[in-house]
């Protein structure tokens, strides 16, 4: 069957009345991949006998009429830096090439208690660090919409591979804006939950206190019932919190956004936007307003100190997490050493890439002594008026709309020179993982060159229903995210 | 040591916590084990792995920390203390550092009959490291993960203590406090306590502080003492030579009886504290550590002089009884239960003592019940039982699992005294005839010649005879 098109709760539908069996709709990924993949780049590995196993796993619940989910049997993307037993986790690094967990993270857990089909693992920058997904040891994801552009970073995989139907849908990893950047350059849906909504045990980690896993999907009817099989507290992961649980996420989405205020902040829209994006965005705040909700002005001062702020605690957090990569008990060890210091120097010299070793020496330099109160405890100050900025700013409205990144996807390469350039770009992204918000990227229009754009709709923590039910309701008037990339063979 | 010297010592004590599991994990706590049989990927560090806090730690540490006089953190936090090693599968402790769960406490000593206050700094919760196994062969190293993650406090005192002396009473006060808890057994010999070493010298009089070295690896209390003793002549010893002290990390060789530098301070690792972001703040709330203080047992000092005054005891006694709590409640349980509290105190102290020590037995390892215990000690003061009978009953009891029935064990094996003096006298006429030597020395004035033959007697009815019925039937035959 061709599956480019179907959204995973459609699918489910239709798996669930057997109009179709699991194992044809896995299939259908299977001959996505096969015809596209060699293009994109988005699996870091793809096994379809494992998948096949796990489709007649589900098919059985489908025949005993105990289906647990609405989404049981459908193949679902995984990022490589989420922990899957046996099967490679490598966060696309030389350093963890052959690392095969013994464990599942609680979210392939929940996945496999769902009946979804785990669909291989998606290809992403180096453990996470990046916005374009070129870091990879496996090479460069490219953007379906034109293979010369990156798909954006670092879930660039997962993002590539929904846009492009290689999945129907797929788990990414957000940190300073992963889900959402690459979900806006791929004209997909994609959702950063509020910290802690999603357990993060099993999520190989970049900056604990930013992590967050959420979905890439078709629609945000899709995210939302991907929600309802991930989200909930975990008795592994102390930082869960229970304020998402309730109501489900899917039975949640009503579209009805009469009397929401949206806030509009005009530090967003301002001359470091691109003109097509701003419209856009602008264009999607018409429709919103068109369908009842209030559009108010707001300020949001502080966002030009996010960036800074970003790099400083993920980066430092980074290199504490990153450190047990030392060539001792798994992944890549140097060859012919003579002490126990050089095995480990080598090991993390050669097994990590430029990207990653830079962020490591940035995290290590900030947390050192003499220059932790400077930056470290600084940075931490600002995030606590991020978070108080944040909190005024939502007194005052429900939500706040602004694009999900200034620019629409760059070429291939033209971020690797200029880094600076790369990071200021997150300034839309980063700040709502600064204040540990729920986040969403919609499409909602395109450049002069075809290139999609998303637009991102920001709530209170915990008001991650919210966030999604507004995007529902854009989509619902608009079909921005039924486009498809046609330019690929 | 010479007198116009002062020596400044300050302690960093690390106590291993007696919990069942790990403190970030499920995992047994269990010593011993086939190396990194203990462990999961959560304490091995694997990737993706998260902690989460044992509650019984938390709930420990606070116990420790009010036991200590401490200040309870009511927002406590857990900090990331960064080096590598092999032994650190994370490259990380989680420690704490900024906001410890204790602070601000102290500890009273005695020493010479004086009693002094050692300040302690702060106390926090962390996680042990593993060890590494160098191979007996060839070139080879293993690590062994069993003790990654065995909960530990790590007590910080102030440089207050001024002698040896003082740190072998603190470090034994604080195995008291800990043991009466059940928080920890603070065995140094076996690694659940250490105690680092902070030493200076100073002239007699002077304020400021000389330069300090960091004394590690020291495995008993004897050994600090002696590594103390070292140090400070080794200092005294470079200043007088017109040297100067190198702030230092110095490592004990106690075989040696010297210690060597392990590094300078200039080669100091920095660990790049920074908090913890997996372990959210925790809050300890006013009412759960007023809770905690109200269930604190009553420790040694106090119960040493309740004994005193409650059961009469000498201060040495009621000191012994209570140097154990376990000794201690099986003591009072015993006189709750009847048993007359002088006697009992003997029993403890000399024949329980005498008899677990034969039998390598530590309070621990015995299970005695102190209702038949008190029952024994009766039947032995009250002259049913010959004592010497009774000590091997108590012999046989703590080999057993608590379930011994000391009533029907003395009527089986035919202990008790039956009082009847049917043969008494036949047999102390007997001893009389063929121990003219002890005879004669007491008709010769020497009157304790009499507990010899009294002795024989009841070794002829082998403790059939009441020994004051046969003392009598002694003196009366022998007058004749």
């Amino acid at each position: 069957m061709n599956i480019e098109n179907v959204t995973a709760v459609a699918l489910g539908e239709k798996l669930r009345s057997r109009k179709m069996s699991v194992r044809e709709a896995v299939e259908g990924v299977y001959k996505s991949y096969m015809e596209l993949d060699r293009e994109l780049n988005a699996y870091s590995y793809f096994n379809i006998e494992e998948m096949r196993a796990d489709a007649d796993r589900a098919q059985k619940m489908i025949d005993s009429g105990e289906a647990p989910s609405i989404l049981t049997g459908v193949p679902i993307g995984v990022k490589d830096n989420i922990c899957t037993k046996g099967a490679p986790t490598t966060c696309a690094s030389k350093m963890l090439r052959d690392f095969r967990p013994p464990f599942d993270a609680t979210v392939v857990k929940q996945l496999k208690h769902a009946g979804m089909v785990a669909a291989g693992k998606t290809n992403m920058d180096e453990f996470a660090m990046g916005s374009t997904s070129e870091t990879s040891c496996y090479g460069m994801v490219r953007n379906p919409w034109g293979t010369e552009h990156v798909p954006g970073g670092s879930s660039g995989g997962s993002a590539a591979a929904v846009s492009a139907g290689e999945a129907i849908c797929a788990l990414g990893s957000d940190t300073g804006g992963s889900i959402r950047q690459p979900a806006s350059f791929c004209g997909v849906t994609g959702f950063k939950p509020t910290y802690g909504a999603v357990s993060r045990y099993g999520l190989i980690a970049y900056a604990s206190s930013f992590d967050q896993i959420g979905p890439i999907a078709r629609d945000v009817r899709d995210c939302a019932a991907i929600m309802d099989v991930i989200s909930g507290q975990d008795g592994m992961d102390s930082t869960s919190l229970f304020c998402t649980q309730g109501e489900s996420f899917y039975d949640s989405l009503t579209g009805d956004i009469k009397g929401t205020v949206i806030g509009l902040p005009e530090e967003c829209f301002d001359d470091g936007v691109d003109k097509a994006v701003k419209e856009n965005v602008e264009k999607m705040v018409k429709t919103l307003e068109g369908m009842g909700a209030r559009i108010d002005p707001i300020r949001l001062p502080f966002i030009r100190y996010a960036v800074p702020t970003y790099y400083i605690i993920a980066t430092a957090e980074a290199s504490s997490n990153l450190s047990r990569f030392d060539g001792i008990k798994y992944g890549y060890r140097a060859g012919a050493c003579a002490t126990v210091d050089e095995l480990m120097i080598r090991s993390r010299s050669e097994g990590f890439g430029s990207e990653v070793r830079k962020r490591i020496l940035l995290g290590t330099f900030v947390l050192s002594s003499g220059y932790y109160d400077a930056y470290y405890n600084k940075a931490l100050k600002m995030r606590r008026l991020i978070v108080e900025g944040f909190e005024r700013a939502f007194s005052e409205c429900d939500a706040i709309v602004c694009p999900t990144a200034p620019m629409t996807a760059p070429k291939a390469g033209s971020f690797l020179t200029d880094s600076m350039k790369m990071y200021l770009s997150d300034i839309f992204t980063v700040s709502v993982n600064l204040a540990g918000l729920p986040g969403l990227s919609v499409p909602c229009g395109f450049d002069e060159a075809g290139l999609p754009i998303g637009a991102q709709i920001i709530g209170a923590a915990g008001a991650d229903k919210a966030v999604l039910n507004i995007g529902h309701a854009f989509q619902m008037a608009t079909d921005y995210h039924e486009q498809r990339p046609g330019g690929v063979q | 040591m010479n007198t116009e010297w002062e020596v400044v010592i300050g302690l960093e004590v690390h106590v291993e916590l007696a919990t069942k599991s790990k403190i970030f994990c499920a995992c047994t706590t269990e010593f011993g084990g086939a190396p990194n049989t203990h462990c999961c990927p959560v304490c091995m560090g694997m990737p993706g792995t998260l902690p989460v806090l044992n509650r019984q730690v938390l709930a420990y540490a606070v116990m420790a920390g009010l036991a200590l006089n401490c200040t309870i953190e009511n927002e406590t936090r857990f900090d990331r203390k960064n080096y590598f090693y092999p032994d650190l599968p994370k490259a990380y402790q989680i420690s704490q550092l900024y906001r410890p769960i204790a602070h601000d406490g102290y500890v009273d000593v005695h020493v010479g009959g004086r009693e002094k206050r050692i300040r302690i700094h702060e106390m926090h919760m962390e996680e042990d490291a593993g060890k590494l196994i160098h191979s007996e062969y060839g070139n080879e190293t293993y690590p062994d993960y069993n003790r990654c993650g065995v909960p530990l406090l790590e007590i910080v005192s102030e440089p207050d203590f001024g002698s040896a002396e003082e740190v072998s009473a603190y470090l034994e006060k604080i195995r008291s406090l800990f043991t009466y808890m059940g928080i920890s057994d603070c065995k140094m010999q076996e690694g659940s306590m250490r105690a680092d070493v902070n030493l200076s010298v100073r002239r007699a009089g002077e304020k400021a502080l000389g330069t300090r070295t960091e004394m590690k690896n020291i495995n008993s209390i004897k050994a600090i003492e002696r590594a103390i003793a070292d140090e400070a002549d080794r200092q005294i010893g470079l200043l007088l030579r017109g040297g100067c002290v190198t702030q230092e990390t110095r490592r004990w060789d106690d075989d040696k009886r010297s210690s060597y530098a392990m590094r300078s301070k200039e080669n100091a690792q920095d660990y790049r504290y920074f908090p913890e972001p997996d372990i959210p703040v925790i809050f300890v709330e006013k009412e759960y550590i007023a809770a905690v203080r109200d269930s604190l047992p009553e420790f040694m000092e106090e119960k040493r002089e309740r004994f005193m005054r409650q059961y009469s005891l000498s201060d040495y006694d009621a000191g012994l009884l209570t140097a154990d709590r376990k000794q201690a409640d099986l003591y009072e349980e015993a006189v709750d239960r009847g048993a007359p509290p002088k006697a009992a105190a003997n029993w403890l102290i000399v024949q329980l003592a005498r008899a677990m020590k034969d039998l390598g037995k530590d309070f621990e390892g015995i299970a005695i019940s102190p209702c038949e215990l008190a029952k024994l000690i009766n039947y032995v003061e009250e002259g049913k039982v010959n004592r010497k009978d009774g000590i091997d009953v108590l012999s046989e009891m703590i080999q057993t699992d608590g379930s011994f029935d000391v009533a029907q064990y003395v009527q089986e094996h035919g202990l008790f005294i039956t009082g009847d003096s049917e043969g008494l006298l036949e047999a102390v006429r007997e001893v009389i005839l063929s121990n003219d030597k002890a005879v004669g020395e007491y008709k010769g004035g020497k009157e304790k010649a009499i507990g010899f033959l009294v002795g024989q007697v009841m070794r002829r009815g082998s403790g059939k005879f009441h020994p004051v019925a046969v003392r009598e039937a002694m003196e009366k035959e022998l007058k004749k």
